[in-house]
């Protein structure tokens, strides 16, 4: 293995594509589909949005030449890996009317993601934490976890929606990925650092062709990373798990409720909202059932419904879980925030609500914490 | 002995009725599990009540209709109601909030000939319904299921959340967010199987409102991405037009 890394030129992406696809995966990557950008399979380098970048800003997201052909100077995908490894639909069991059930076999087909980025691999481990490594693991998700095999692309340059920066997931990839890319567009040299961070990217990197990094060649790259978060515009207000456990009945969730759809948009491109609902069917001649698992959001009524009734009746109710949730009480639960700065929340909510806009909102309204 | 199913015509196009005729592949299967007991759209065999399940198609838009409604729910067990018609009032819904004579002198040579109440309203504001599948027309799926459901004694599955997660569900990019295209999806019940905007169109609201809808912070929204208030109100009033909701976000815009 390299450890070190290797230069490669851009002409070397192609050769990444066919390695993978030769070694039996199917490659991924974010490719543009209806106006957007969405995780597609690939079947060359020419499939990438070269050249193009994602204009987010709140409520808008669109697509725009970035006025030189570098591969990656987009960021993010509408849904990040969480489709590939936790899919929207997926069935459970099916039973006959013995009404033993017959379980799913975990199965799935090697992918490579070319492009993830560093915050959608810290949320991929945050997803693998629920799923997989909790008292109850889940064999399908393991399965397709298992079956990743990860290309990660440092950013270069951040959407205005990004704020990876305050919450230490990025814009450089630290772990979680079997290759890492820094595009390096010079004038006179337009290419890639590759390094490995794994025994399997290590293997593909020495196949590939380059020329072992020099010092100054991973010097060049650290500085991409290093603008791509001086440019980075919006920020997670600091101790946002304080804050909002002060902040429980705070009228300020009733002004968020006035202008927020409950419209679920938020979690459904969150890369870590990990709930879901079972849902039952039945065949046309009644022999069989089926149990299958789709996702579901904590901004819907049915989500909070028990005997009796829907608990977050009030849109405000329903804001409060999904935010105090992801930024605070994921701290309780799981040892970490379950925010990875993604953005994708603010861009992709259709009137623009932004949950750092949110966070400072509060943080202005509400006293610091007093010193213990 | 197979349950009796009825399907019954109120003020309506047919289109949810012919939702059933649809199910081409499901069709003979079906009938073998239920016996079609009542449906003139597809047969002249009739079988006296009472009726297992309803499907009930169209709004109360006539004195007749008003009192048919009530013998409808006394033959039937499980009333399910089917259609933008029969659950908001239909298209034909847009004369409640307008005055009735003088629409029927525009639209009509002899107005006078029209024997029709001045509004139209869904059936579930006259009987207890158990059910409501919603769209113009309904779903396939989503009928087909619903039956099956009965038939099993299971939740039919009905969702009230918005056509957003739908959208998201499928990986449809947003209308609204990639091109400011107005799109009554935040604030419309799901169910349609993402019809419209899989094919880059707004979503124009024909599954009515979901639970809780924010009427008001989407326009405000549309407003901003550039439509006009009239244009509004003609979204807000199509063919879900007379469901509370919606009329009132409609109303707003008529100005």
């Amino acid at each position: 293995m390299s450890d070190a890394g290797k230069i490669i030129a851009a002409a070397g992406l192609e050769q990444l594509v066919r390695l993978l696809r030769a070694r039996g995966f199917e490659v991924w990557a974010a490719r543009e589909q209806a106006e957007a950008l969405s995780l597609q399979p690939i079947e060359s380098a020419e499939d990438l949005p070269r050249g193009r970048i994602e204009a987010a800003e709140a409520g808008k997201v669109r697509l725009v030449a970035s006025g030189r052909d570098a591969y990656f100077d987009h960021t993010l995908p509408m849904q990040g890996l969480k489709r590939l490894v936790s899919p929207p639909e997926e069935r459970l069991f099916a039973c006959g009317e013995d009404l033993v059930p017959h379980e799913t076999p975990p199965a799935a087909t090697p992918k490579a993601v070319i492009g993830a980025r560093p915050c959608d691999l810290v949320a991929l481990d945050t997803l693998t934490q629920v799923f997989q490594d909790g008292p109850q693991e889940d064999r399908r998700y393991r399965a397709r976890r298992e079956a990743l095999f990860l290309v990660a692309v440092n950013c270069a340059r951040p959407a205005a929606t990004c704020f990876c920066s305050s919450m230490d997931t990025g814009p450089r990839a630290e772990a979680g990925y079997d290759l890492a890319l820094t595009e390096l567009y010079e004038p006179e040299a337009h290419g890639f650092l590759v390094e490995a961070g794994s025994a399997a990217g290590g293997e593909l990197l020495e196949a590939l062709e380059g020329e072992p990094a020099s010092a100054a060649d991973r010097q060049r790259a650290l500085a991409v990373s290093e603008a791509a978060a001086a440019a980075m515009a919006r920020a997670m207000p600091s101790d946002v798990e304080g804050l909002l456990k002060r902040a429980y009945e705070h009228p300020h969730w009733e002004a968020v409720a006035e202008r927020c759809l409950a419209c679920a948009n938020c979690t459904m491109v969150c890369p870590t909202c990990f709930c879901g609902t079972v849902e039952d069917r039945s065949s046309l001649d009644g022999a069989t059932a089926e149990r299958w698992r789709r996702w579901d959001s904590c901004f819907t009524l049915d989500f909070s419904y028990i005997h009796g009734g829907a608990v977050r009746k009030e849109t405000a109710s329903r804001y409060r879980q999904w935010m105090t949730h992801k930024l605070a009480h994921w701290h309780d639960q799981f040892g970490r925030s379950g925010c990875v700065g993604c953005g994708r929340c603010i861009g992709w909510c259709p009137v623009g609500i932004d949950i750092t806009a949110e966070a400072q909102a509060l943080a202005d309204a509400l006293p610091a914490a007093k010193e213990a | 002995m197979r349950p009796k199913l009825a399907v019954w015509k109120f003020s309506s196009c047919d289109g949810c009725q012919l939702t059933l005729l649809d199910c081409e592949d499901e069709l003979l299967a079906l009938a073998e599990r239920v016996e079609i007991a009542y449906f003139l759209e597809a047969t002249r065999a009739e079988l006296a009540g009472p009726y297992d399940i309803s499907l009930v198609e169209g709004s109360i838009s006539t004195a007749e209709e008003l009192a048919r409604i009530q013998e409808v729910r006394a033959q039937s067990r499980c009333l399910i109601t089917i259609g933008a018609c029969a659950t908001a009032g239909g298209i034909q819904a847009l004369r409640n909030t307008r005055d009735h004579e003088a629409l029927k002198a525009t639209v009509y040579a002899r107005p006078e000939f029209i024997d029709a109440l001045d509004t139209s309203t869904p059936i579930a504001d006259h009987v207890p319904v158990d059910h409501q599948l919603y769209g113009c027309p309904i779903d396939r799926r989503q009928l087909l299921d619903t039956l099956l459901a009965l038939l099993k004694g299971r939740q039919p599955l009905i969702p009230d959340h918005s056509q957003c997660v739908e959208c998201k569900l499928q990986g449809t990019p947003c209308v609204v967010v990639t091109r400011g295209e107005p799109c009554l999806g935040p604030v419309t019940r799901a169910g349609c199987g993402n019809l419209c905007p899989r094919v880059g169109r707004g979503c124009y609201g024909c599954f009515g409102p979901k639970e809780a809808p924010n009427t008001a912070a989407l326009a405000e929204q549309l407003l901003a991405l550039g439509s006009d208030r009239h244009s509004l109100r003609d979204l807000f009033a199509g063919f879900t037009g007379g469901a509370p909701a919606f009329q009132k976000e409609s109303q707003r815009h008529d100005a």
